[in-house]
């Protein structure tokens, strides 16, 4: 079914970069934000031109009409993730939920306990709403994962202390792609009476989600990761055992006092949409993106000096993020325009420091430097696939020709000892 | 849907000029605006245009637009985030603001600041005395609204920015409801922060912005990717925003003439309910042009807003965010208006797609209404 | 980030990449940089018995603005006498390709690189003298 969809295109004009795909390049950045699906779209429109009343207006059939829209949408939602529908609560976006869920209930439950444990590697939303919170008085530990991007159980449990109040782990890393194992996470969280957080930004329409066995009490979603609209997404906040949390948006009392804001009705309807989209396509959908990335995958392991970031196995299809040694990540990203792809993650690219998700897991500077993710999705066809594996590698042979730390490296210099020059 | 639409303070329908600006970006987009790639850059494109075109409709410097997800966020921003890095002190506000200037006031009571609320009078006036007392108390911030979205009635910000000045106090302004209706110009206000929404000028849902003095010291509403110079972290709404850009950009071309053709809707309004032994609020003092609240005596206004609905108006009976309760309007109670009396307001906001016609023919209606609720109430009784 | 046309030219079609026989007494070699702070450059340059570079070859690992800032002092060094592109200061490099301010340290990396290699062909020509 997906086959017979097309691409949106983005109609600006492009630099020409004297390849075949001069005027468009090939999006493979569906990590940073997918394009939102045509049928997602054709749902929304109606509701932004004809239907515009304000969810909150009781008063009339316009605020009628909005708010039925939003209740199907939270429905739609709520199905995707095994949810009930009273569980899910608008906001703006996952920075939004993961700001919520975090802040919200650590206020709380502040009673209970002022330590906090997440992961270095989770998304900034989650990280700086943790360090904000150490500014107020809570404790933090950001727990190292291993190599391969997994967390250890046991560090895990290590970590756990008698004020321990939250625990945050996204379900699937925006980098590398890595799917952490949140059954089991969950359940020591139980145990222990920890209030357990999960992005899953990155997780809709990839995994399969269901909260009704999930030991979770709260998770973040957003639309804009899976075809749908940028500028909503939606909190799980569970009610059985029920969870609490303070609000961070006070005002007209919406969404039962936990969000308050008038809601963008056609973006809602567009999340409903889009998640209906996922729960009935991902599993044909999975196989079809799999098959894709095992294609470029192979395609580009055989080159010389290559490193995957993250491990292969429990991880979403849809991402590959690899490493191209003695190649600076920047002139690197110059070299391949004819892909839209992601060095590090696409909130931290304006600033020039390298990855720290990759940095986490141990990779260099170096390697973190020059590391590109690719990401995949609905619309990606098996040229696009080849023409990244055939781009990639003549670009790599040029930039490596000019590099270097290539040349000495061939040379067989163990550039550890090299004495750099400071400066 | 076939109603007459009279009801623009609380939503806008979206102009199709500012649809067709979006389309491209709600079809076809792609592109997460802080990707460097192409698709990323287009989108960082438009949206600093957008900031362009908010800035010039509201007076203020590009640099000055931070971008929100409505109008709520934007106050919770600026009443959170200013009072949040200042000593705990006073924060003041009216007792005729929106919940979500008032709410957060509260909510910074429990990290030691302390909220207090400045009556108006009968008229909806800020009362300047009460204010200019207030002050002698070291207060972080003045968060007053500047048209009041129930009556309509514009403050005198620029006397109220001056005394916060004067106190060392940081000013704020709610200007949803002014956005559009009058001239607004942010450096004219004199004030440090004003807030202001798209979807109450036509334009859509899910974009907002704090227009800010860059020098003030703002803590974050919401922490993460660094977006909007760190101060806003989360992916930017872009269709939104492209959106709220192009919807500025006509009102500011438009608010002459909206103002002259609302203005003369809303007198024939008037004109037709001083007949009808009705109370209008705030009618002696500057109100928005498109803005009447009105109360009939001995009429409960949800049973005739319902009423009204039936005869296909869609009207309101409060402001849209607390119309959930039947509670009086809390506006009209700081204005010193008897509890039942509030109970049977009506408000009547117009756009510039009403006429002559809807107009004649909501007087005609109201008029058959009134008559067959008092006969209802009377056979009650 | 937007680069400059000229950045992207000497870019695209770097100048002069190569090595030059490091063994050879005319030959002077300068490698600045490291591999952490995310640019290397190596410049090599040739210097005939007048004290005239009579080649000049470079290989950087970095970012395009480090490369295009190689590329071009390789043009620049041509032809000139050994003092004279000693003179060559980074501002002149960050001015002709107009780097914006989070590059400059490029064009700084460059002239680095320049001096490095004229001393070390300083250093060859006085062990020559001595010997």
């Amino acid at each position: 079914m997906s086959a017979t969809i097309e691409m949106p295109v983005v109609k600006d004009t492009f630099n020409a970069d004297g390849h075949a795909h001069d005027a468009q390049p090939i999006y493979l950045d569906y990590s940073a934000t997918t394009p939102v699906d045509p049928r997602v779209a054709a749902k929304m429109i109606p509701y932004i031109t004809e239907h515009f009343g304000n969810p909150a207006s009781r008063s009339h059939p316009y605020g009628w009409t909005a708010e039925k829209a939003v209740e199907n949408a939270r429905e739609e939602v709520a199905k995707l993730v095994g949810a009930d529908p009273r569980e899910i609560v608008w906001t703006s976006g996952a920075t939004e939920s993961n700001n919520l869920a975090i802040k919200g209930a650590a206020n709380f439950y502040s009673g209970k306990g002022k330590h906090i444990i997440t992961v270095a590697t989770e998304h900034k939303a989650v990280i700086d709403a943790v360090r904000e919170l150490e500014r107020q008085g809570f404790e933090a530990t950001y727990l190292q994962p291993e190599p391969n991007g997994l967390l250890d159980l046991t560090k895990f449990k290590a970590a756990i202390r008698p004020d321990t109040v939250l625990a945050s782990v996204m379900f699937v890393n925006n980098e590398i792609g890595v799917i952490q194992d949140i059954t089991a996470i969950g359940n020591i969280c139980r145990e222990n009476g920890i209030i357990f957080h999960v992005d899953a930004a990155q997780a809709t329409g990839k995994v399969d989600i269901d909260l009704e066995v999930l030991p979770v009490d709260l998770m973040s979603f957003c639309a804009h990761k899976t075809y749908g609209p940028k500028g909503i997404g939606a909190l799980y906040v569970r009610r059985k055992p029920r969870i609490r949390i303070e609000a961070q948006m006070h005002g007209g009392g919406h969404e039962r006092g936990m969000r308050s804001g008038t809601l963008a009705t056609h973006q809602i309807v567009g999340m409903g949409e889009a998640f209906r989209i996922a729960r009935e396509e991902m599993h044909e959908e999975n196989k079809r993106i799999t098959h894709l990335r095992d294609k470029l995958l192979h395609g580009l392991e055989t080159m010389e000096e290559v490193y995957v970031n993250g491990d292969l196995e429990h991880r979403v299809p849809h991402n590959l993020n690899i490493s191209f040694n003695y190649v600076e990540g920047e002139s690197l990203i110059m070299a391949v325009k004819g892909i839209a792809v992601s060095s590090g993650s696409a909130c931290t690219s304006a600033s020039l420091e390298p990855s720290y998700v990759l940095r986490a897991l141990g990779r260099s500077d170096e390697l973190a430097h020059s590391s590109i993710r690719f990401s995949i999705g609905r619309f990606t066809t098996e040229e696009d696939v080849d023409y990244t594996i055939k781009l990639m590698r003549s670009k790599i042979d040029k930039l490596r020709d000019l590099s270097p730390l290539w040349e000495m490296f061939k040379d067989g210099i163990d550039l550890s000892k090299v004495q750099w020059a400071s400066h | 849907m076939n109603s007459i639409y009279f009801d623009h303070n609380a939503t806008t329908v979206l102009d199709s000029r500012v649809l067709a600006r979006m389309l491209p970006w709600l079809e076809m987009q792609t592109g997460n605006p802080t990707s460097r790639h192409i698709y990323g850059r287009s989108a960082r494109d438009a949206i600093e245009d957008a900031r362009g075109q908010v800035a010039e409709a509201c007076g203020a410097y590009a640099s000055q637009v931070i971008f929100t997800s409505c109008g709520t966020e934007a106050n919770n921003f600026a009443v959170k985030g200013i009072t949040a890095n200042r000593p705990k002190m006073q924060i003041l506000s009216s007792k005729i603001e929106h919940p979500c200037v008032t709410r957060p006031a509260l909510a910074m009571q429990a990290l030691g600041s302390v909220s207090r609320q400045i009556a108006v009078n009968a008229n909806g006036q800020l009362d300047l005395a009460q204010l200019t007392e207030q002050l002698n108390i070291p207060t972080s911030l003045v968060s007053v609204m500047l048209a009041n979205n129930e009556t309509g009635v514009i403050q005198d910000l620029a006397s109220v920015a001056e005394l916060a000045r004067t106190a060392g106090a940081f000013a704020h302004t709610d200007a949803v409801q002014a956005l559009g209706k009058i001239k607004l110009n942010f450096t004219d206000l004199n004030v440090n922060a004003m807030t202001i929404s798209s979807h109450k000028i036509h334009g859509p849902q899910g974009a907002a912005a704090l227009i800010l003095d860059k020098r003030l010291d703002i803590q974050p509403l919401l922490h993460g990717g660094g977006q909007e110079r760190g101060l806003r972290s989360g992916t930017e709404n872009i269709a939104a925003i492209v959106g709220f850009g192009a919807a500025c950009e006509l009102a500011a071309t438009n608010t002459q003439s909206f103002i002259t053709h609302t203005l003369a809707l809303r007198e024939q309004l008037e004109r037709g309910l001083a007949q009808m032994k009705v109370t209008i609020f705030g009618g002696q003092e500057a109100r928005l042009s498109n803005t009447s609240f009105f109360a009939i005596g001995g009429i409960e206004g949800e049973t005739l807003v319902m009423a009204l609905d039936r005869k296909n108006f869609a009207v309101a009976s409060g402001s849209a965010c607390s119309s959930d309760s039947s509670e009086p309007s809390h506006v009209l109670l700081a204005m010193g208006v008897d509890a039942d009396v509030a109970r049977g307001a009506v408000r009547v906001s117009f756009g510039e797609q009403n006429t002559s016609k809807e107009v004649a023919e909501f007087l005609a209606t109201l008029q058959d209404e009134i008559l067959r609720l008092k006969q209802l109430t009377a056979m009650a009784a | 980030m937007a680069y400059s046309d000229k950045v992207l030219d000497h870019y695209e079609n770097p100048r002069n990449v190569g090595t030059l026989d490091k063994n050879d007494p005319n030959v002077g070699t300068g490698m600045v940089g490291a591999p952490a702070c995310g640019d290397v450059m190596k410049l090599m340059i040739k210097v005939n018995d007048a004290g005239i570079i009579e080649d000049a070859k470079f290989k950087t690992y970095g970012c395009g603005s480090a490369i295009a800032s190689s590329s071009l002092v390789t043009e620049w060094l041509k032809g000139k006498t050994v003092d004279e592109a000693y003179a060559i200061k980074n501002s002149a490099i960050a001015e002709e390709l107009a780097l914006p301010p989070v590059k400059i340290h490029c064009s700084v990396l460059a002239e680095d690189a320049i001096k490095a290699a004229v001393a070390d062909i300083k250093a060859k020509q006085l062990a020559k003298a001595s010997a």
